[in-house]
């Protein structure tokens, strides 16, 4: 414990010292990097011993605050979550360092050093926290940290407008949650977690629970903000707020299970197609993308769909009374979460090399990185072939408890558990595939081929501090996709706690589950020699042989140029044709006109489909209907002060009026 | 490590050009013509592993991992499918799954190896390879799914080999959605006709085909040999639900299954020669048929 305090206090310190030094960007720069490594690395250490096996350790401390505690402890689920979190935030930072200095313009990287300390202090203030006070303060200094590190490029429009989405977005998700821990509270008169019982009405509980923290998630349709805050922020903030931040959410919402009790049945169906929509129609999405970060963002919430759909797998196995579900179920998404973290992760790193080098995000103008970055092309590939679900790398490995768990569930169980494995079963194949051709777009068309743009054709390797994160991360990648089935039995208390089974029964489905996973580590380990073997033979083949170099087969034309290459919107078509009905992209075409055509062009933008259809109309309705209420805002502040009095006033009257 | 244990792999990775060779032949027989030696696809790549390579100015390392990644994960796909009643080399829960992502790596590799060269298409064909077979998977895996129910197994070799005739007896309608669902995703994944056809000579029509224009020599006999394995190895999938019939010895039913592959290889000779080929946009309303005869299926076998 007192490590992670000290860690706590790190970070924090990083933050002031940040502040303190902001006339010399080189002092800020260090003291808000130095705070975020050593605060990660000292964060890292109690986290992983607790996951370890060693029992879980807590502190509590009074507060002056109403119902509220310094009340905080780290058991094997809240480690869980800061390893990924403490990990992929202190290898941000090293390559924000680099960054940064690039990118921050005539500003001051102070402001952004410290939003970026307070902002990894609070997602680690969150996972620990037990008490519903502290918790929502922790909560909310994240969602602000956050915002401030979104809006640091605030000169841009466009930036601006992500940021309001995000913290409209944020707080109508506290919203729920708000009211979610008044009445969990209600019954003991105590905001404290470990007096929480299990209050009647779980069902309408856990509705709120799905939105408040399905927002921060990212669960369709609450997604809305995130592919407009991901690609707004710095890319290593973009990588910490889309690897980490949003995960909170996951974990709030496993949390909140601890403290419910038995569900009701469509509890897991509910989670199941939540997860179903979100993954297909977020994969759809990116897609449709032309913009590397957006791409990765909507992808993102594919992902957290992904996780929803081992989870809600996972609560329908509890409630048919399958532990080999439920196992299999939370096992795999909570696998996905860390699994998400180093490849997502990865990913916005090599976006941020990208636009960092090649000074455009738009994967139109990109092209023939490869040779020009050739470590970040590689990184940014290992990332491709992880999130796409492929074997031998790590997001194969969740995906493949997820499945085996619906297959289970599919082949054994009454209709009642059969149905959602079927659907968790289809969502995914159709994800995976998606997903494959989606990333096969991102990576062919930025790094693959002739540059597009003179920008492109310009661009360098980065420097070693944004490179080696990357490299970390892609080895992280291979290294948990091997490894996969020794990270499953260190689950064995976090399921044991999420899912209230007996130790013994889970610990014996882990088991289990590990050793199906050895026999995916064998096939892997098979793979990574057999491409060894063919490597060799090919060199054999080819040794002594002529090898020539030619342009590209272009039948016969002698004129070749990089505008004649595949797009990335014609290479996306055929799908988003499909999907027309669902995407409502939309096209500007000026077609070829004449016998001797001058100019003709097309241009594809796919808007949110949610943003657009439902909450654009609720938003311009509700701000006409209170428009009628512009004059109570006027700007004069000691007015303001008398409604406060007003208010006040008011409450002690009803307060008075009912003793 | 016995030798039976051995069977299926070896069948699959020695036989498989000939089924190729069957098809060629079919159609030749078909069209009137002699057609070329049945071990005709043996001689091509012999010819090619012992040419040398060119490349194109514009590819990189991708481009030659290309074909290297797809012969390894084909070949390791080859140790996970069953054949004719005996077990795969290597068998646990959920193989099937590991079977279909070996595919798709192969895939994900072929499709940046063509992008690789920057060649318009190229890329057309790799845009359409995508969009093809993520309409496939959800067929293929739903139709696993649906026998799998049936036989009550988790790995794709207990599960062919309880394709019995009491089983197709208690469930023979929901088996022949799955076996029709599979024959699409056989026909489609493979490249033939009614979607892609692998002896066209136009590269704007080509799926399969024109991604691989550009490779040649060691790489090219790679992509073909990989190609031919995994028309064997779904081929096997489809033959393992049609043929319920498993006597205790296990070399007659490799030999009962081997003569049902070359009669596969007839019918889609057979099938080649008598259909045209759809426009392309009407193939994806082909494949999301093969998933609604899935899904159908799965709803006969839960009821």
């Amino acid at each position: 414990m007192l490590l992670f305090l000290l860690a706590l206090g790190l970070l924090v310190g990083g933050a002031l010292g940040a502040l303190v030094a902001q006339r010399s960007a080189r002092w800020a720069t260090a003291l808000g990097v130095g705070g975020a490594v050593t605060g990660c690395v000292a964060g890292l250490i109690p986290a992983s011993r607790i996951l370890l096996g060693e029992p879980s350790q807590s502190l509590r401390m009074t507060w002056q605050v109403p119902y509220g505690a310094f009340f905080v402890q780290i058991d094997a689920l809240s480690a869980f979550f800061l390893l990924p979190m403490f990990g992929l935030s202190a290898l941000a930072a090293v390559y924000g360092a680099e960054y940064m200095v690039a990118h921050r313009g005539e500003r001051s990287p102070a402001a952004s050093w410290f939003f970026f300390d307070l902002l990894v202090a609070s997602m680690a203030m969150v996972v620990v926290a037990r008490n519903a006070v502290l918790f929502l303060v922790a909560w909310e200094m994240m969602a602000l940290a956050s915002f401030f590190l979104v809006t640091y490029e605030d000169d841009e429009e466009s930036v601006r407008q992500a940021g309001w989405t995000y913290l409209v977005a944020t707080h109508l998700g506290t919203a729920w949650l708000l009211v979610l821990f008044i009445l969990l509270g209600r019954g003991t008169g105590s905001l404290d977690f470990d007096r929480f019982g299990a209050a009647s009405g779980g069902g309408l509980l856990f509705i709120l629970a799905v939105v408040g923290f399905g927002t921060k998630a990212g669960f369709m349709p609450f997604h809305v903000w995130l592919p407009e805050a991901h690609p707004a922020a710095p890319s290593h903030v973009s990588a910490v707020m889309s690897g980490v931040m949003i995960k909170t959410g996951i974990y709030g919402l496993l949390r909140t299970l601890t403290f419910l009790g038995p569900l009701p049945w469509w509890a897991g169906w509910l989670l199941v197609a939540v997860g179903v929509t979100s993954g297909v129609f977020g994969v759809l999405l990116a897609l449709a993308q032309s913009d590397l970060k957006r791409l990765l963002a909507y992808s993102s919430v594919e992902n957290i769909g992904i996780i929803a759909l081992g989870l809600g797998l996972g609560l329908v196995g509890m409630h048919v009374g399958s532990p080999a579900l439920a196992v299999l179920g939370f096992g795999g998404g909570l696998l996905h979460v860390v699994n998400h973290a180093v490849f997502k992760g990865l990913l916005f790193l090599g976006a941020g090399a990208v636009l960092h080098s090649a000074r455009t995000r738009t994967i139109e103008e990109l092209g023939g990185l490869l040779g020009r970055m050739p470590w970040t092309g590689i990184a940014f590939l290992t990332g491709a072939v992880a999130v796409a679900g492929l074997p031998p790398l790590n997001g194969f490995a969740s995906e493949f408890l997820i499945y085996l768990g619906a297959f289970e569930g599919a082949t054994s169980l009454g209709n009642a558990g059969a149905v959602p494995a079927l659907v968790v079963i289809a969502g995914l194949a159709m994800i995976g595939g998606l997903a494959a051709a989606c990333f096969t777009k991102a990576f062919g068309v930025a790094f693959l081929g002739e540059p597009r743009s003179e920008h492109a054709a310009h661009a360098r390797e980065v420097g070693p501090a944004m490179r080696l994160p990357m490299q970390l991360l892609a080895a992280a990648c291979v290294v948990i996709g091997v490894a996969s089935p020794a990270l499953v039995g260190a689950l064995a208390p976090v399921l044991t706690e999420v899912t209230g089974l007996p130790s013994a029964s889970v610990q014996a489905q882990v088991m289990q589950t590990a050793g199906s996973l050895g026999s995916v580590t064998g096939c892997a380990l098979g793979l990574l020699a057999l491409v060894v073997v063919v490597l060799s033979l090919r060199g054999r083949l080819l040794g002594g042989r002529p090898v020539g170099e030619v342009v590209t087969w272009d039948c016969g034309y002698l004129q070749p140029s990089p505008r004649m290459q595949y797009t990335a919107s014609s290479f996306a078509q055929p799908l988003t044709d499909l999907f027309g009905l669902l995407l409502g992209t939309r096209q500007r075409l000026s077609r070829p006109e004449g016998f001797f055509p001058e100019a003709a062009s097309l241009s594809t933008e796919t808007p949110d489909i949610c943003r657009e259809r439902v909450y654009r109309p609720i938003f311009s309705g509700l701000g006409r209907g209170l428009f009628a209420f512009r004059w109570l805002q006027h700007g004069r502040v000691q007015l303001y002060i008398l409604y406060i009095a007003l208010t006040l006033l008011a409450l002690l009257l009803w307060k008075l009026g009912e003793a | 490590m016995s030798v039976p244990s051995l069977l299926p792999a070896a069948l699959a990775l020695g036989l498989a050009p000939l089924l190729v060779g069957v098809i060629t032949r079919t159609k030749a027989v078909i069209a009137g013509r002699v057609g070329q030696p049945l071990l005709q696809p043996y001689r091509d790549l012999r010819k090619l592993m012992r040419k040398g390579a060119v490349y194109s100015r514009t590819t990189t390392w991708v481009f030659r991992a290309g074909p290297v990644v797809g012969l390894a994960a084909t070949v390791l796909a080859s140790a996970l499918v069953p054949y004719g009643g005996s077990f795969a080399l290597v068998s646990f829960p959920g193989d099937l799954f590991v079977f279909a992502y070996l595919l798709a790596l192969t895939r994900f590799f072929t499709v940046i190896a063509a992008l690789d060269t920057g060649s318009s298409f190229e890329g057309m064909g790799a845009s359409r390879e995508v969009t093809f077979s993520a309409l496939a998977e959800p067929a293929l895996l739903l139709g696993l799914a649906a026998v799998a129910r049936t036989t009550g197994s988790l790995s794709l070799s207990p599960i062919l080999s309880k394709v019995t005739v009491e089983v197709w007896a208690q469930a023979a309608p929901a088996l022949a959605l799955v076996a029709a669902a599979f024959l699409v995703v056989f026909l489609v994944e493979n490249g033939r006709i009614p979607v892609d056809d692998p002896a066209t000579h136009l590269e704007l029509t080509m799926i399969h085909e024109v991604m691989i224009l550009d490779h040649g020599g060691p790489d090219l006999a790679f992509i073909l040999y990989a190609a031919a394995v995994k028309l064997w190895l779904l081929g096997t999938l489809l033959i393992g639900v049609v043929l319920p019939v498993h006597s205790d010895n296990r070399w007659l039913d490799s030999a009962a299954a081997t003569v049902a592959m070359l009669a596969l290889g007839v019918l889609t000779g057979l099938i080649e020669s008598s259909m045209a080929r759809l426009r392309l946009v009407r193939v994806p309303n082909l494949l999301v048929g093969a998933g609604v005869l899935s899904v159908l299926a799965l709803l006969l076998v839960l009821r």
